[in-house]
C-alpha cells in the first residue's frame, strides 16, 4: 500500500480509538474537590502518534477528537476547556519530542501538566477570577501522576506496535 | 543514550513538582484572614456579606439553579447545590483571602476578600 493511504488508515483508526478512550473517561467518576482532575486516557493516542509518526498527525487526530467528543459527550464550555488543554499540551509535548532528550514518560508528564495548566488559564479567563490559580498546585501534582501512568502505557505501545509506514 | 533520557525525565519531573510546591507556598503566604464573602456570578459581583455574621441563603444563578451558601463561625461554604457534579459542596469551607468555592456549571464564584479588598480585586 502507498504510504499516504496507510497513514490515512492509521490516523482514522487512531481517531476512533481516541474517541472510545474519551468516552471511557466520561464513565470514570472523578469527584475531587478540584474540578479538572482526570486520567487523560485519550492522550495515549496523541502521545503514540507524536512519537511514532509526527506532530502534525498527532495534532490532527487530537483536534478531531476534541471537537467530536465535546460535541457528543460535552458542551460548548467543555469544548473551550478541552481546546485550551489540548493546544498547550500539544505545543509542550511537540517541543519536548523535538529535543529528543526525553522518553515517552517525560513527554507524557509534561503534556498532562500543561493540559491542566491550559484548563486553569481558560477557567481564569472564562470566570474572570484569578483565584482559580489556587487549583494549579493540586492540578500539577495530579497531572504528574496521571501523565506517568499514561506515559508508561504509551511507551509500551510505542515499543510493541510496528506501524510499518 | 536511553539512560540519559530517563535521567532527563526525572529532572523534568522533579522541576515540575518543585514548581508546584513553590506555587503553593507563594499562594499560601499571600493569604490573610478574610473579612468579607464575595459572591460572583458569571464574573460579576452580585453580593457581599460580612464573614463574621452567620447566614444561610440560596444563591440563584442562570436558568433557575440554586447553590445554598452558609456562613457560620467565620467560615463560608456551599451546603447544597443542584449542579451535576456537586464539586462546590465538596470544596472545603473558606475563611482566608484568596480562597474560593467555585461551581463551574453555574459560573458561580464565592470568594473571600480582606479589609477594603472588595472593590479592588477582579
Amino acid at each position: 500500500m502507498k504510504r499516504n493511504t496507510k497513514l490515512l488508515a492509521v490516523l482514522g483508526v487512531s481517531t476512533a480509538a481516541a474517541m472510545i478512550l474519551s468516552y471511557l473517561e466520561t464513565l470514570i467518576p472523578m469527584n475531587f474537590a478540584v474540578p479538572g482532575v482526570k486520567i487523560g486516557l485519550a492522550n495515549l493516542v496523541t502521545l503514540f502518534l507524536l512519537i511514532k509518526i509526527d506532530w502534525k498527525s498527532a495534532a490532527a487526530v487530537t483536534a478531531v477528537r476534541v471537537l467530536l467528543s465535546s460535541l457528543l459527550f460535552g458542551s460548548f464550555t467543555s469544548l473551550a476547556y478541552s481546546l485550551a488543554g489540548a493546544v498547550l499540551s500539544l505545543a509542550v509535548m511537540g517541543l519536548l519530542k523535538k529535543t529528543e532528550r526525553f522518553t515517552a514518560l517525560g513527554i507524557s508528564i509534561a503534556g498532562a501538566v500543561s493540559h491542566n495548566a491550559g484548563q486553569v488559564i481558560m477557567a481564569v479567563i472564562l470566570l474572570s477570577t484569578k483565584e482559580i490559580a489556587y487549583w494549579l498546585p493540586v492540578l500539577i501534582v495530579t497531572g504528574t501522576v496521571t501523565g506517568l501512568a499514561v506515559g508508561a502505557v504509551g511507551a509500551l505501545l510505542v515499543k510493541k506496535i510496528d506501524l510499518k509506514l | 543514550m536511553d539512560k540519559k533520557r530517563i535521567r532527563n525525565d526525572l529532572i523534568l519531573l522533579a522541576s515540575i513538582l518543585l514548581a508546584a510546591l513553590a506555587a503553593w507556598g507563594v499562594l499560601k503566604l499571600a493569604q490573610r484572614p478574610g473579612k468579607y464573602v464575595v459572591v460572583e456570578i458569571d464574573g460579576k459581583t452580585s453580593a457581599v456579606y460580612p464573614l463574621d455574621t452567620d447566614l444561610r441563603l440560596d444563591i440563584k444563578t442562570e436558568g433557575g439553579h440554586v447553590n445554598t451558601l452558609v456562613i457560620s463561625e467565620g467560615r463560608a461554604y456551599v451546603e447544597s447545590a443542584d449542579c451535576p457534579d456537586k464539586l462546590c459542596v465538596k470544596q472545603r469551607a473558606i475563611s482566608r483571602t484568596g480562597e474560593t468555592v467555585i461551581c463551574l456549571p453555574h459560573k458561580l464564584v464565592i470568594r473571600i476578600a480582606g479589609e477594603g479588598g472588595v472593590d479592588t480585586v477582579s
